[in-house]
């Protein structure tokens, strides 16, 4: 397993009406080869702006993001470093992303066809893939409209495999589809992961599907990351009060009449993120001195990284309920 | 008595190509301070059912069959009728909060408007009841919430403000469809809260439409699972979710992430598609996708079948009819 993606103090801003407004706020992570990272938060926490930074559609204001080895630089106008096409996004929305006047074998070649290949060979190439994903060869002549989401979502993940990727960032690819396609393309993907030895950094707000495909989660509150862990620490002994308040908030479908617990407050605007850590206003658990020190990520003597007063670095995890 | 009973409702669209039926032949019932969910993918035809009960169907879209409403049939209502139907006697609620409010007048203007129209009362009452809905619903500071614009809160804010206009006429029934989709976790939780201690404080009835179990599986006490415009399976939430008995009801629970085997990352999903409205697969339309199926599934229209007093499927084959008698209900 080795280190595909790192990231290092990451910041991401925007410009709003002339005021700064800091969507990432310093931001580490690696992602390995053959791993499923699962990056969770609220909407307006920054997962996708860290998507997209992360792939060089925004750029970063400071740190740096080095992807096998290379700085990635903001993608221009001109041709990518040919470096850089190993790295490919999915995003969200199937019927935004593809072209529909364009027909789907030609969309899916476009990259290997900058690439070098002969438009023949590519579309050839692109029905392999279409069939990759599971779909039939003949829809390379086909049209967006022709497809339910489910499976543009698919075409979407074909288009992204035409450059054989070695990283792939998925920004919500299952949120759009019906209960029986998220369950076929999440399949999808993590058989894909497996079978070309990729990393996925796999952003998404549903926490149970996150559980259920992931390798290791993230979790992101308002620009940082609060918690980093494997599955099974964040989901069975999740060591920041936000990351108890999201796990608490799911709803159970076993019938038992179980209430979630909700998590008073709303995300504070970015523009004027709260003093000392970010969290302080809504955690059930602040201290004083909350409000004032902002909480570095430290590292707990199970390998997960923290940030908050009550984990102390080296330390097993102190359990956290709330009520 | 029910408040409500639906009997062989069918609706019928016009579609590009020709009428098709969104809601086939369906019956059921909600009770008063009862909470139905309905549930199923888009195009099973729940929120058309919906809006045949408010009179609020497309263009050319036609109903048939019977809605009775309080003792009284709703579904020969005319316009006018049905105007007064709307927001007095059954509210609804929508998935998106930011286009359900008007984004250019106040929460003031939008929360009397109903109040004003259905009561007849002055500005100074509405205004009172207003900012007793507001609270109701645990809005803060309900005083300078009403002169504020909707785009002045955040989704779940404006969510709680849409069922505050729902609420506003003290509606018997209200229907909420896909009311939490659009909020986040932590926010959806306290909506979820919210329409239970609605129902336990006004005896509200309520209709929740969802393709979330988990949300339903909090919510309601009766849950109806539709597939292509039809009913297949309805119960009471505890029984149905743990005691599933159609195919198609047994794949979307496996299909959930909590229930996958543990020890491999893929979901169990089922197979296939599910059909386009004016396509729905002939006898029963979940036999294309259906492992159980038989020669006789695609010519028959499946017949209830009562498991219980309050448990039913539609489904002759019945697969899992053993598993439930040497049962660990």
């Amino acid at each position: 397993m080795n280190e595909i993606l790192n990231l290092k103090n990451v910041a991401v801003e925007y410009d709003r009406h002339g005021r700064k407004v800091r969507a990432v706020a310093g931001v580490d992570l690696t992602l390995n080869s053959g791993e499923i990272l699962g990056l969770v938060g609220e909407s307006g926490c920054g997962k996708s702006t860290l998507g997209k930074a992360i792939v060089g559609i925004l750029s970063p204001i400071t740190g740096e993001i080095v992807f096998d080895g290379q700085k990635v630089k903001k993608l221009t106008r001109g041709k990518r470093p040919e470096h850089f096409r190993n790295l490919q996004m999915v995003f969200q929305d199937p019927y935004g992303s593809l072209n529909p006047r364009r027909k789907i074998g030609v969309q899916i070649a476009d990259g290997l066809i900058v690439a070098g290949m002969s438009k023949k060979l590519a579309l050839v190439k692109a029905a392999d893939l279409l069939e990759k994903v599971g779909l039939p060869r003949n829809a390379v002549d086909r049209f967006a409209h022709q497809f339910s989401g489910g499976q543009r979502q698919r075409i979407s993940i074909a288009r992204a495999l035409a450059a054989s990727p070695t990283a792939i960032i998925a920004d919500e690819p299952i949120s759009a589809l019906d209960t029986s396609s998220q369950a076929q393309v999440a399949n999808l993907l993590v058989n894909l992961v497996d079978e070309f030895d990729m990393g996925m950094v796999f952003i998404s707000h549903d926490l149970s599907i996150v559980r259920r495909i992931s390798d290791r989660v993230a979790v992101m509150y308002l620009g940082k990351i609060v918690e980093v862990g494997t599955v099974d620490q964040i989901w069975n002994n999740p060591s920041h009060p936000y990351t108890r308040a999201l796990i608490s908030a799911i709803p159970h479908a076993d019938g038992t009449s179980f209430m979630p617990k909700d998590l008073p407050g709303d995300v504070p605007n970015p523009m004027s993120p709260p003093s000392g850590c970010r969290f302080h206003p809504r955690c059930p658990l602040a201290k004083a001195e909350c409000a004032s020190n902002e909480p570095e990520l430290r590292k707990l003597a199970d390998g997960r990284d923290v940030s908050c007063v009550l984990q102390t670095a080296g330390s097993q995890p102190v359990t956290i309920t709330l009520n | 008595m029910n408040l409500l009973t639906v009997e062989n409702l069918t609706v019928t669209l016009a579609t590009g190509s020709g009428e098709a039926q969104a809601v086939r032949n369906l019956s059921f019932n909600v009770g008063r301070g009862e909470i139905l969910g309905v549930a199923g993918e888009s195009g099973s035809g729940k929120t058309m059912t919906a809006l045949s009960m408010l009179g609020l169907l497309p263009y050319k879209g036609k109903a048939s069959g019977s809605i009775m409403f309080d003792g009284r049939e709703i579904l020969t209502s005319t316009k006018r009728e049905y105007r007064d139907i709307r927001g007095k006697e059954i509210a609804m609620i929508f998935q998106d909060p930011m286009t359900s409010l008007h984004p250019m007048l106040t929460v003031e203007v939008q929360l009397t408007e109903h109040l004003r129209h259905h009561r007849k009362v002055s500005k100074a009452a509405a205004r009172n009841s207003a900012l007793e809905l507001l609270a109701t619903v645990k809005i803060p500071e309900p005083a300078s919430a009403l002169s504020a614009h909707p785009s002045q809160f955040s989704g779940g804010m404006r969510q709680r403000i849409a069922i505050a206009m729902a609420l506003a006429c003290e509606p018997k029934l209200l229907i909420a469809d896909e009311p939490t989709t659009a909020l986040d976790v932590t926010v959806q939780a306290g909506i979820l809260k919210l329409l239970h201690q609605l129902r336990t404080d006004r005896n509200l009835s309520v209709m929740v439409i969802t393709h979330d179990l988990g949300v339903l599986s909090s919510l309601t006490d009766r849950i109806m699972i539709m597939y292509a415009g039809s009913e297949v399976e309805s119960g009471a939430t505890s029984d149905l979710l743990q005691n599933p008995r159609h195919p198609y009801t047994k794949g979307l629970i496996a299909a959930l992430p909590g229930n996958s085997e543990v020890n491999s990352k893929n979901l169990l999903s089922i197979d296939g598609m599910p059909p386009e409205l004016g396509n729905f697969p002939s006898g029963c339309a979940f036999h294309t996708r259906c492992k159980f199926a038989k020669a006789s599934c695609k010519e028959t229209v499946p017949e209830v079948l009562n498991l219980s007093s309050d448990h039913r499927i539609f489904c002759p084959i019945n697969p899992f009819s053993e598993l439930s008698n040497s049962g660990s209900k």
